[in-house]
């Protein structure tokens, strides 16, 4: 929305105003905390009960050169009075901490938005690194915005003045300046951010302080100065009552295996090799040995699927984690375990692509390669987080078919739902699926390769226990006695059989179901982390008065069974994917329905006007 | 059924019902039998062994072993029995691999375990040659070898697997050939009790691909004369009439011959427990194992060092923790920082 305007009061004091709905983005070079600052932003906001929704936007250099385009790091939060589903097409706010961070960015902004600049960073030497040709604080290209001109620099080092700190440090200091800018801005408490501060720098509390200091001065110059003539307040969200969380879908997914594994009784294996952006998965889960979870960080990503192969043949909950680039090299091992029939999770937080692609941005274009990535028949069930917080639920389901259908099955998350967070409503831990599982223990009339007739599974008999020693292997299996096997009639009959077990999984999972009318024109189909973008956009879409529907699919291998008859209730299925139409290539396949794409792969996510826009085009308004 | 001490295990309790189908005289039968002999004198139940094998001749290994087997997928088997062994510490993981498996397409495994210092017991057999894709030169062939692949003789240099063990940090290396089976079954015992990562090269003869290549060592008189039998806090001896020895010039090993005032005296004494490395590989250096050298072929254990576990380190570190910080999926779930929205829709920090 459009920050209001409103005239000084008496006495030089700021107007008052409350909104419902704010987008920020804090922009700045990769070293100047620009994560940081708009994650403060954001677990503070989360504090007073806004509902709220992040997107951050970094490059895959750990530092690129000062002041340079390629090093501008960002990071946006939205935070309103009501339920949203994404970070906000455009923002309202940019805090542009030097010359390339205004550049790259000030074409998001909205018509009328409040640009604040660290004047200290805009010297010729930086302009000209930014490409910029004439001093954009000084001509008339930034007309349209409303700019607020700040020495972020020099005020920071006036606050520290008694500071004993090397003047470096001090300057590091500055996003909390900004901070505290926006802090008073947005009328939002500075207690939540001095505690984290002099938490995490308990062993330096002259950091600790300094950042206070520095953040309590930037508030200060709001305050007493007529810097701002408005001063906005966003109210607290009516979410549903409990209790909440801000989580990041990389946090969620953790604890979500940690929940799965506690609700089923197995000890969690992580077998991961570092990769952007999942490796903060093997970071948090590292944290929590103290439920038992083992965490090992492999020589390469072949190594970290089959590690976790080996933990599920012994009995433990077998989890590995990467993104793209990794899954490929995890696909001989996935296989392994499609022919073994033992438990595995599979996490992809998939990435720009391919080959090494874009690392930090987000894509949704490793569908075809985890349905179709790996030699000969290879069923393996696919489920797609749709949030941040939904990670959480995802993580559970991923385990409960690996364990009840004895098989790999892959989660796949992104860039864009691992690293942005949203508020969660905690549930409660009894409500949670009741995932416990029996180890086959009876030697008599065992058999690896029998089978529970309803799911197909073969039964989970871990080394150690008498009588039930046993071989498995890649080898194709006799059915029953799982001996190795080249018969022809015994391959086909595994290769149906292992795929029949697949697509039982339709018989139990729910039916997909439609929001808006049951049947008509249009249908907008998504599946993972487009369902923020969509719903905005379909609420938006009824609200102009427009006839859509939309579904969102979790199962994509096997798709829920209603899927067909849905998608033929409808004149036309509006797909929208981060790929060149993978759902669509696979929905087409199965149900010989034609598809329309909306594709979009430049590595960041669809707005919601983007589907509005093409809504509004099929819909006919 | 249980096995209890009372019913103590044989030979014939390993034996699979699996019908073994290498060819016939391959050295691998001899390998299989020696295990099947020293698994059950080991005091460990049956149920606790599992053997973890990759791809190729040798990895067909577990399917003839009855205890719990694991035939992976080539080169991996060292990242699987990894992935046991730190969940399962009770088991007895043993891996079983080739010179293509473990060296070539599996090298960055093997080398990684052996750093670690898992507590797995790695086979490596050793016969120069790719056999199940039926004949390429490998890893470890000779230069000049003609093979399908290399019709016109190899210009790839080999690996010294035991040189690439000792240089991976592995805290046990032996070498012991298929057809010395006593030689074989007390490398075998030692490197069970190893705690830590056991590197064993077992010299095998693969009879249809690349027979006798180990001939100079294995055939009548090359036993004795092309064999150098390590033992630790012994003389380096060797010979028909051990009428040879090594001593060390300070630089090289060099071959001493033992009379005429000379003695085992003069002679190196084996110290498989030195904490420096570089003797063992040097050791390991002065043949390169087919006993067609000046030098004979050392056999037996290079190096046999203490050190802690990958494993147990893992384990510890959970245990610990797990003590230190008790506390509940309820606590995990809910983090630091939470709110909560009352019935009404007032907001307030923290938990309910």
């Amino acid at each position: 929305m459009t920050l209001p305007i409103a005239g000084q009061t008496d006495a030089g004091k700021a107007a008052e105003a409350t909104v419902s709905d704010v987008v920020i983005r804090f922009a700045g070079d990769s070293g100047d905390g620009m994560q940081l600052t708009g994650t403060q932003f954001t677990n503070t906001s989360a504090l007073i009960g806004n509902d709220l929704s992040t997107l951050p936007d970094f490059p895959a250099e750990i530092r690129a050169p000062a002041g340079t385009l390629p090093g501008v790091s960002a990071f946006q939060v939205r935070i309103a009075d009501h339920d949203i589903h994404t970070p906000g097409d455009a923002p309202d706010v940019l805090v542009a901490m030097n010359p390339a961070a205004l550049k790259a960015n000030l074409r998001d902004l909205r018509d009328n938005g409040v640009i604040i600049v660290n004047t200290d960073e805009f010297t010729p030497r930086n302009l000209k690194r930014a490409g910029y040709e004439s001093n954009p604080l000084e001509d008339d290209s930034l007309n349209a915005f409303r700019l607020y001109q700040v020495a972020l620099t020099t005020m920071t080092r006036r606050a520290l003045e008694e500071s004993e700190l090397d003047v470096r440090s001090k300057d590091r200091c500055k996003n909390f300046l900004a901070l505290g800018m926006i802090y008073w801005l947005f009328s939002r408490p500075l207690e939540p951010t001095i505690d984290w501060l002099r938490v995490k720098f308990r062993r330096r509390p002259e950091i600790a302080e300094a950042n206070v200091k520095v953040m309590k001065a930037g508030w200060n110059f709001c305050d007493i100065t007529d810097a701002f003539q408005v001063r906005y307040d966003v109210e607290p969200a009516k979410l549903e009552p409990g209790t909440y969380r801000s989580i990041h879908g990389n946090s969620a997914l953790a604890i979500g295996l940690v929940a799965a594994s506690r609700r089923s009784g197995l000890p969690l294996f992580l077998g991961a090799y570092p990769i952007t952006p999942a490796s903060d998965v093997l970071h948090e889960l590292a944290t929590y040995k103290h439920f038992g979870v083992t965490t090992y960080q492999a020589e390469d990503e072949i190594a970290a699927v089959c590690s976790a192969i080996g933990a599920s043949f012994g009995g433990a909950l077998g989890v590995s984690c990467s993104s793209g680039p990794g899954i490929a090299l995890k696909a001989e091992g996935i296989n392994l375990a499609v022919m073994v029939e033992l438990p595995l999770v599979i996490c992809d937080i998939q990435r720009g692509g391919p080959s090494t692609g874009l690392p930090t941005k987000t894509e949704q274009a490793d569908l075809l390669q985890v349905m179709f990535g790996r030699n000969n028949e290879s069923p393996v069930p696919v489920i797609a987080a749709s949030s941040p917080a939904d990670c959480f639920d995802t993580a559970l389901e991923a385990v409960r078919l690996a364990t009840t259908y004895m098989t790999p099955v892959v989660l796949l998350s992104d860039g864009y739902i691992a690293n942005g967070a949203e508020p969660w409503r905690i549930p409660e831990v009894e409500d949670l699926p009741d995932l416990r599982v029996d180890f086959h223990q009876e030697a008599d009339g065992f058999m690896p390769y029998m089978r529970n007739q309803e799911t197909l599974a073969r039964p989970w008999a871990i080394p150690g226990t008498p009588g039930l020693e046993h071989r498995i292997g890649g080898l194709e299996k006799e059915d029953v006695t799982g001996n190795v096997n080249y018969e022809p009639e015994n391959h086909d009959h595994m290769v149906r059989l292992r795929a029949e077990k697949v697509a039982r999984i339709a018989n139990e999972i729910p039916e997909i179901e439609i929001e808006g009318p049951q049947s008509g024109k249009l249908l907008v189909l998504g599946w993972g982390s487009t369902l923020g973008a969509i719903t905005g956009a379909v609420n938006q879409a009824w609200a102009d008065g427009l006839t859509v529907s939309r579904a969102h699919l979790k199962h994509l291998n096997p798709f829920p069974r209603n899927l067909g008859d849905v998608l033929d209730r409808f004149e036309r299925v509006l797909v929208p994917e981060m790929n060149l139409g993978q759902l669509a290539l696979l929905l087409r396949a199965r149900y010989l329905k034609d598809i329309e794409t909306y594709s979009k792969v430049e590595g960041k996510p669809f707005t919601r006007d983007e589907i509005l826009h093409r809504i509004q085009q099929m819909a006919g308004a | 059924m249980p096995v209890t001490e009372a019913t103590p295990l044989t030979r014939k309790d390993f034996q699979s019902d699996q019908e073994v189908r290498w060819c016939p005289g391959c050295g691998d039968y001899a390998i299989l039998s020696a295990v099947q002999q020293v698994f059950p004198e080991l005091g460990i139940p049956r149920e606790k062994f599992v053997i973890v094998s990759g791809i190729g001749c040798s990895s067909r290994f577990p399917y003839y072993m009855n205890t719990y087997g694991f035939h992976s997928i080539h080169g991996r088997a060292p990242a699987v029995a990894t992935g046991i062994k730190m969940t399962r510490p009770d088991l007895d993981v043993w891996v079983v691999t080739g010179d293509g498996d473990a060296l070539s397409i599996g090298g960055n495994h093997l080398i990684h375990t052996l750093r670690r210092n898992v507590n797995v017991k790695i086979l490596l057999f050793n016969n120069r040659v790719y056999g199940l894709t039926k004949g390429q030169y490998s890893p470890t062939s000779e230069l000049g070898k003609r093979t399908k692949s290399t019709p016109d003789g190899s210009v790839d240099f080999p690996f010294n697997p035991l040189n690439i063990a000792i240089g991976a940090g592995a805290t046990f290396v032996a070498r012991s050939v298929d057809v010395f089976m006593p030689h074989l079954k007390a490398v075998l015992k030692r490197a069970a009790a190893h705690k830590g990562s056991a590197f064993v090269e077992v010299m095998q003869n693969c009879n249809i691909y690349n027979d006798k290549a180990f001939a100079a060592l294995t055939d009548k008189t090359g036993r004795q004369q092309n064999g150098l039998y390590l033992e630790h806090g012994k003389p380096l001896v060797f010979g028909d009439n051990q009428d040879k020895g090594l001593r060390f010039t300070g630089t090289d090993f060099e071959v001493i011959e033992l009379g005429n005032g000379r003695t085992a005296d003069d002679c190196l004494v084996w110290d498989e427990k030195h904490t420096n490395p570089s003797l063992a590989f040097q050791m390991a250096s002065i043949s390169t194992g087919d006993g067609l050298g000046d030098f004979p072929v050392p056999l037996g254990v290079l190096r046999a060092i203490d050190a802690p576990t990958y494993d147990a380190g893992v384990i510890d570190q959970i245990d610990e923790l797990t003590t230190a910080r008790p506390q509940t999926l309820d606590q995990l779930i809910h983090g630091t920082d939470t709110w909560t929205v009352d019935a009404g829709g007032n907001v307030h920090r923290g938990a309910n």
